[in-house]
């Protein structure tokens, strides 16, 4: 008992692991660049976008794990998943927006006010169409959630972190800006091949 | 088979139609529900009006909701930083979009960008007693007349109410109607009528390249239209010591002027007056032979039109030269001197610096600035 216990702790650990690192749905996905390319120029909006999407990925793929596999299975519609999963992001996000408004003005503004980015981010999408094809429980798609959004979080403050520093540079007026960014990523990226491999899920 | 696809077509538009129902009716039944606040007390200057209001819009909307307008000009999208307001209670927290627009001072006095602080609770403000003499005027479009190649006068007669009550130098928001796919926005002239023709306002309007609203008032809006303002907002206005008084402006910035020293030859004001008319070539001058006229009426008062691009060979024999460089060869060296001036940024800082030089004090300057 306490084996199969232990061994669930550690398949969890090694999901959160796997889709934070080794499958940075950032950095080795190249999902929810727009908004890195917008927002990633300072490192405190980037903490505050990011734990929005770590929130959001965890809250939407845990209800979008539900509307999967207790209506559109049932029903038949599995190809009906794409569109549900936007309507569904969409309407969570602005739903989040509008009770943490309420909730409290500070957590509104370090957090709320980017909830209208995310709900078109591509990101949040990817994370719900990928936790489909993987054989996962509900505890375990929290988990893929919460290790997506956390490996999204991690690159666009790291980017941002890096951004900060090359403002102060100069640079050819051409790179300035996104041109840049996408530099950084694409570096970043390579660096983020190191982990392939390392875990397998 | 025909039918098991009739079915699973029907079983997929089902549901869709049901999920988009029930997502929008959770919306609807939530924004009803949590985002509402019930009715809030504004108010304003320590209690001399107080307004009952429903709470969960911005602040500028409600006010102007009341009847109370607080000058703003990008329709509430924190940009143009017109709208702000002393909070003393209620304002909630200084929102990201807001800190760009005020200063550290400003900042530390509770100022804020109205329409940024939403109505959650009761709030305490405080506004200039000006706004609240701020009227929401219809008017119609008595005449569009050129006064150069690129600058017109509006002249519109008021019609609800009929009248208003301004002080030379101030300004008001005209709105722009939609047209061909730009929205409705709020742009702010000075007026150049004098305050004596109550029934009436002018306008001196510069078009602006791609402006969405002298756009409209050049090519769209016709004589006898009607048109909706609100005004009169600013501090822009004749000092009432009989100081001697400078005053620069070019182009549209002329409009105040005109109406100061219309006001001056009408309540025969005897300060000496030098008006400083900055334009690039002969064809960007306007009104040259009225203001010739007022200096006959006014007694002591000069006009120098000063043209800084005026081809060498031309026959003009006023000033040229940066309008800068002619104030400096012609200001007069008078004691207590004040100056008006009315233009961009970039001209209003360059003559400030200009007038510091020449040892006016920097608190005689007055100056409406172009946003």
């Amino acid at each position: 008992m306490e084996q199969v216990t232990s061994s669930f702790v550690l398949s969890i650990l090694l999901i959160f692991a796997s889709a934070a690192f080794t499958d940075n749905i950032l950095l080795a996905r190249f999902l929810g660049m727009c908004s890195v390319i917008g927002v990633s120029n300072r490192v405190n909006t980037s903490l505050g976008l990011g734990a929005a999407v770590i929130f959001v990925t965890v809250v939407t793929t845990a209800m979008n794990f539900a509307v999967y596999h207790y209506l559109l299975v049932p029903l038949g519609l599995e190809y009906l998943r794409l569109i549900t999963f936007i309507v569904m992001i969409a309407a969570v996000t602005q739903l989040i927006e509008m009770i943490i408004e309420r909730l409290s003005e500070g957590l509104y503004y370090s957090l709320g006010i980017f909830l209208p980015l995310i709900t078109v981010n591509c990101a949040i999408l990817g994370l719900s169409l990928f936790m489909l094809n993987k054989p996962y429980g509900f505890i375990q798609t929290l988990a893929f959630g919460a290790g997506g959004g956390f490996g999204w979080f991690l690159a666009i403050v790291l980017i941002s972190g890096i951004r900060e520093k090359i403002d102060e540079k100069r640079l050819p007026p051409g790179l300035a800006g996104p041109g840049i960014t996408l530099i950084i990523i694409g570096i970043m990226a390579l660096a983020f091949v190191g982990f392939s491999g390392m875990i397998k899920i | 088979m025909a039918g098991i696809q009739w079915v699973n077509i029907l079983i997929s538009v089902g549901f869709l139609v049901a999920m988009g129902l029930a997502l929008t009716l959770l919306l609807v039944i939530a924004e009803k529900k949590i985002l509402n606040y019930g009715d809030c007390e504004i108010d304003i200057n320590g209690g001399k009006k107080k307004l009952t209001v429903r709470g969960g819009s911005s602040l500028l909307s409600t006010l102007s909701d009341n009847s109370i307008f607080i000058p703003s000009a990008c329709g509430g999208r924190g940009t143009c930083s017109y709208c702000k307001v002393a909070v003393s209670a209620g304002g909630g927290i200084l929102g990201p979009i807001e800190r760009p627009s005020l200063t550290d001072d400003e900042i530390a006095r509770g100022v804020r960008l109205s329409c940024q602080v939403k109505v959650r609770s009761d709030v305490a403000i405080s506004i200039p007693d000006e706004i609240f003499s701020v009227r929401r005027f219809r008017a119609t479009v008595v005449h569009k007349k050129p006064l150069t190649h690129d600058i017109l006068e509006l002249r519109l007669r008021l019609v609800e109410p009929p009248v208003i009550d301004f002080t030379a130098g101030q300004y008001i928001q005209l709105e722009s109607r939609e047209y061909r796919g730009r929205e409705a926005v709020n742009r702010a002239y000075s007026m150049s009528s004098i305050p004596s023709d109550t029934g009436h306002v002018e306008l001196i309007i510069r078009r602006v390249p791609e402006g969405i609203c002298t756009t409209w008032i050049f090519d769209i809006l016709q004589e006898g239209e009607e048109v909706s303002l609100s005004g009169p907002y600013g501090e822009f206005r004749l000092t009432d010591i009989p100081a001697p008084a400078i005053f620069i402006a070019g182009g549209s910035g002329m409009a105040p002027i005109w109406a100061m020293l219309r006001k001056m030859r009408e309540s025969k004001d005897p300060r000496p007056a030098w008006y400083f008319f900055g334009a690039l070539t002969q064809r960007d001058l306007f009104f040259v032979e009225e203001l010739r006229k007022l200096e006959g009426e006014l007694g002591n008062f000069t006009f120098i039109p000063a043209l800084s691009n005026e081809p060498p060979d031309t026959p003009w024999e006023g000033e040229r030269g940066l309008i800068t460089d002619v104030v400096r060869r012609r200001v007069p060296d008078l004691a207590n001197r004040e100056a008006y001036l009315c233009g961009s940024p970039g001209m209003i800082d360059a003559c400030v610096r200009t007038l510091v030089e020449l040892g006016v004090a920097r608190e005689h300057i007055y100056f409406d600035k172009f946003a």
